[in-house]
């Protein structure tokens, strides 16, 4: 593009986030980004005022996650660059694309230890895909077609700019590159045709063959292939924490989420397969257990478009380095192709086997009447009582695995949370972020009474902006997770795990901060009171929902185990041999 | 500080991007992931765009594969070449400041020469020698030379070019498993 005129480093700034397509973005000004938050009252970008920069990193997290595009969030330099490092680690560690916006400090005075200088560059270089300083106006655009390209390109993932203030001041012809020119970043995206054509003779052989569906086939927007895919052969499919809703759970090969407090027919399918058909997931610790007892018996087919994913945790016999979009369309071919030459393997014993384990082993709870509320049961409601394509936020621990357990996700895009960081506190600006890129949608977080402290002061941004979300507190009054291990695993002796049911008054909180505030410690309240907060858009609503304390996450593989030694609800133990 | 070579050892021929902090880049990604750097040796190339790296990991501690992939994620890396122990030449520089006394110099200086090494500072009691050669030449003389007394030490860690001619070019351009 030619040359238009001169403008400042501000401008230019905010005119490539515009041609970048950028709606919205998540931020706080302050002492180094102010020259920039100048040019936005121009533009026709949507600015969220946030109470924490942290808020600002998650709730463009959330926003990425539900809109499949990258969220963008712009905040001053030092304290505000420190505190959206969690967010970024967190995109980094579940692939979110986000652009981060820090200011820094005048070029000049980098170095010397000036007034809120932080090395941002440097601090935040092992949690981006990757980062830039900007040296000179001039490279502007350049860099924010480059921040972008990178965000949303290959294996998706955060990116930071850093921008001194005087280079802000400076001005410049303003241009807008065609392309970019990166020769050290060419993602791959078509998978080996030979690998593909591999792949598919396992598929059509394998007689206990599982397919392993991670977070990669949302980034992919693959879930209609993986349907195909898994319609096409019969066989079942495990969605991993960040897959939920990536295939539907009501549908009959949907096996749901294995690992850690996975349910017991999800890990032991993965466990007892001859063939793992991993599909953009990467092998977490939290899915294999033990590594070593993973799965011993089966061959694996790798599709990730990371080429370090392949082999970095198990040795894949057919690795496909590519977009699992476009690998899957070609392993669909390459089946049917297989399929003329010799029918698939029957695999109906297989599934009668794995039928058998859903019918002896369901998840478990049990909610007496009149008796102390049971976390599930909230969210058996909360599902029963909105919408089929509700979004749901969490936040990490117990409630997070109950409400990948309980919820049924039947479409792509409908969970957020946060997988490979375990980000306490990431519900509230995540449903936030989502409820801002989908806003014709029902959202819910599902949030612990630990969690919610940490960001809880973001409602008081989403009452400003008026952005309705809606969140459920599991209040069991403990930090429930480290709680439910202590007992588990160090006698039951209790460390700085309690934190009160009532302190702090959460239904005053909310109310404090604009929203409607409810309380439910029964059984009976809990339909009527979701529906009245259903009915609620003009404001936030928080129900504190009083749950029982006693209760933990079943099944449970404990830390370092192998999936063969899966801890089943003890009302459940007999069943199993 | 005796550095010998290692059947273990892999010298990695990294070409980065000419730019500010790639250094930085390739040394955070060896901490972040748990990988021991042996030596590192950075120059400019012929190409002013671009500075070669020359690594040597240690892949008994961290494995090698993982090592390519994860430096070929950084952005400025443009290629990576793993030079193999017997396919490669390799040379490194050596300076240090051993004690030469009246009645020890003479032997010192004949130890240098054996090695073609090169005095290149002469004190009272002590001189400054520098060699040039084959990692496994400078560790030999550092063994000889230290009962002399070696006051201070610095190798250059390794560089290294493919083998020329004769055969068929033995690069092996890892990179090129991105296909």
């Amino acid at each position: 593009m030619k040359p238009t005129g001169k403008i400042t480093g501000a401008q230019a700034l905010i005119k490539s986030l515009e041609m970048e397509g950028t709606e919205v973005m998540f931020g706080l000004p302050g002492g180094a980004i102010l020259p920039v938050y100048d040019p936005l009252i121009d533009s026709s970008i949507r600015h969220i005022l946030v109470r924490h920069e942290q808020g600002a990193g998650h709730m463009a997290s959330g926003y990425a996650h539900a809109t499949g595009r990258p969220g963008v969030a712009m905040v001053t330099s030092g304290p505000a660059a420190t505190n959206i490092v969690t967010p970024l680690a967190d995109a980094y560690l579940d692939s979110v694309p986000m652009v981060v916006v820090t200011g820094q400090v005048p070029y000049a005075a980098i170095g010397t230890d000036a007034f809120q200088e932080c090395d941002t560059v440097g601090i935040t270089m092992p949690v981006t895909k990757h980062n830039w300083l900007v040296t000179d106006a001039r490279d502007i655009p350049t860099i924010v077609r480059e921040a972008f390209h990178v965000a949303t390109t290959g294996r998706p993932g955060p990116v930071l700019i850093d921008f001194p203030k005087d280079i802000a001041n400076q001005s410049m012809d303003w241009y807008w590159p065609d392309g970019v020119d990166m020769p050290g970043y060419k993602p791959n995206t078509k998978g080996h045709p030979k690998q593909v054509k591999d792949a598919a003779r396992l598929v059509v052989q394998a007689k206990r063959p599982v397919i392993y569906a991670g977070g990669g086939i949302l980034k992919a927007r693959a879930a209609e292939a993986l349907k195909a895919f898994a319609e096409l052969t019969g066989i079942p499919v495990v969605t991993t924490l960040m897959a939920r809703g990536a295939f539907p759970d009501q549908h009959e090969l949907c096996l749901g989420m294995p690992g850690m407090h996975g349910n017991y027919t999800a890990i032991t399918a993965l466990q007892q397969s001859d063939l793992l058909i991993a599909l953009g997931a990467r092998f977490d610790d939290r899915v294999t257990g033990k590594v070593s007892a993973f799965a011993p018996d089966a061959k694996i087919i790798h599709v990730d478009i990371d080429p370090a994913e392949q082999g970095k945790v198990r040795r894949p016999d057919v690795p496909i380095v590519g977009d699992c979009k476009q690998v899957i369309e070609e392993l669909i071919k390459a089946t049917k192709a297989e399929h003329n030459k010799h029918p698939q393997a029957d695999i109906s014993e297989w599934r009668t086997t794995i039928h058998q384990w859903q019918i002896d082993f369901p998840l478990y709870y049990e909610q007496e009447d009149g008796g102390t509320l049971k976390p599930q049961f909230v969210i058996e409601k909360l599902r029963e009582h909105t919408p089929d394509d509700c979004i749901l936020a969490s936040g990490v621990g117990q409630h997070q695995m109950w409400a990948s357990q309980h919820w049924q996700f039947n479409h792509p895009y409908t969970w957020i949370n946060s997988g490979g960081l375990g980000t306490m506190g990431y519900a509230v600006p995540a449903a936030i972020g989502a409820k801002v890129g989908r806003p014709d949608r029902m959202v819910w977080a599902v949030d612990g009474d630990g969690c919610f402290q940490m960001t809880a002061q973001e409602l008081v941004t989403a009452t400003a902006e008026k952005i309705p979300v809606k969140i459920a507190i599991l209040n069991n009054a403990y930090l429930g997770m480290v709680r439910q291990w202590q007992e588990l695993f160090y006698e039951e002796r209790y460390s700085e795990v309690y934190l009160s049911p009532d302190l702090p008054d959460y239904v005053k909180w909310a109310e404090a901060m604009g929203c409607v505030g409810m309380r439910v410690d029964n059984a009976d309240d809990v339909v009527t009171t979701i529906e009245k907060a259903n009915e609620i858009n003009d404001r936030p609503v928080v129900i504190d929902f009083r749950t029982d304390y006693r209760e933990k996450v079943y099944p449970m593989v404990a830390a370092g185990t192998s999936n063969d030694d899966v801890i089943l609800h003890p009302a459940l133990n007999e069943k199993a041999r | 500080m005796n550095v010998t070579f290692n059947a273990r050892h892999h010298i990695l021929s990294v070409l980065v991007e000419n730019k500010a902090g790639v250094l930085t880049r390739v040394a955070a990604l060896f901490s972040r992931r748990a990988f021991n750097i042996v030596s590192l040796a950075v120059s400019p190339t012929e190409d002013e765009r671009f500075s070669r790296m020359t690594i040597v990991v240690d892949a008994d501690a961290s494995p090698l594969e993982q090592i390519v992939k994860q430096l070929n994620k950084l952005i400025p890396v443009i290629k990576i070449s793993e030079i193999a122990h017997d396919e490669g030449v390799e040379r490194e520089m050596m300076l240090f400041t051993v004690k030469a006394v009246a009645d020890t110099r003479s032997q010192v200086t004949e130890l240098s020469s054996i090695f073609d090494a090169k005095i290149i500072d002469v004190g009272y009691e002590a001189m400054t020698i520098m060699l040039v050669g084959e990692p496994d030449k400078l560790d030999a003389f550092t063994d000889l030379i230290r009962p002399f007394g070696i006051v201070e030490m610095q190798r250059t860690g390794r560089i290294a070019m493919p083998k020329l001619a004769r055969q068929p070019i033995r690069l092996r351009a890892v990179k090129s498993i991105r296909g």
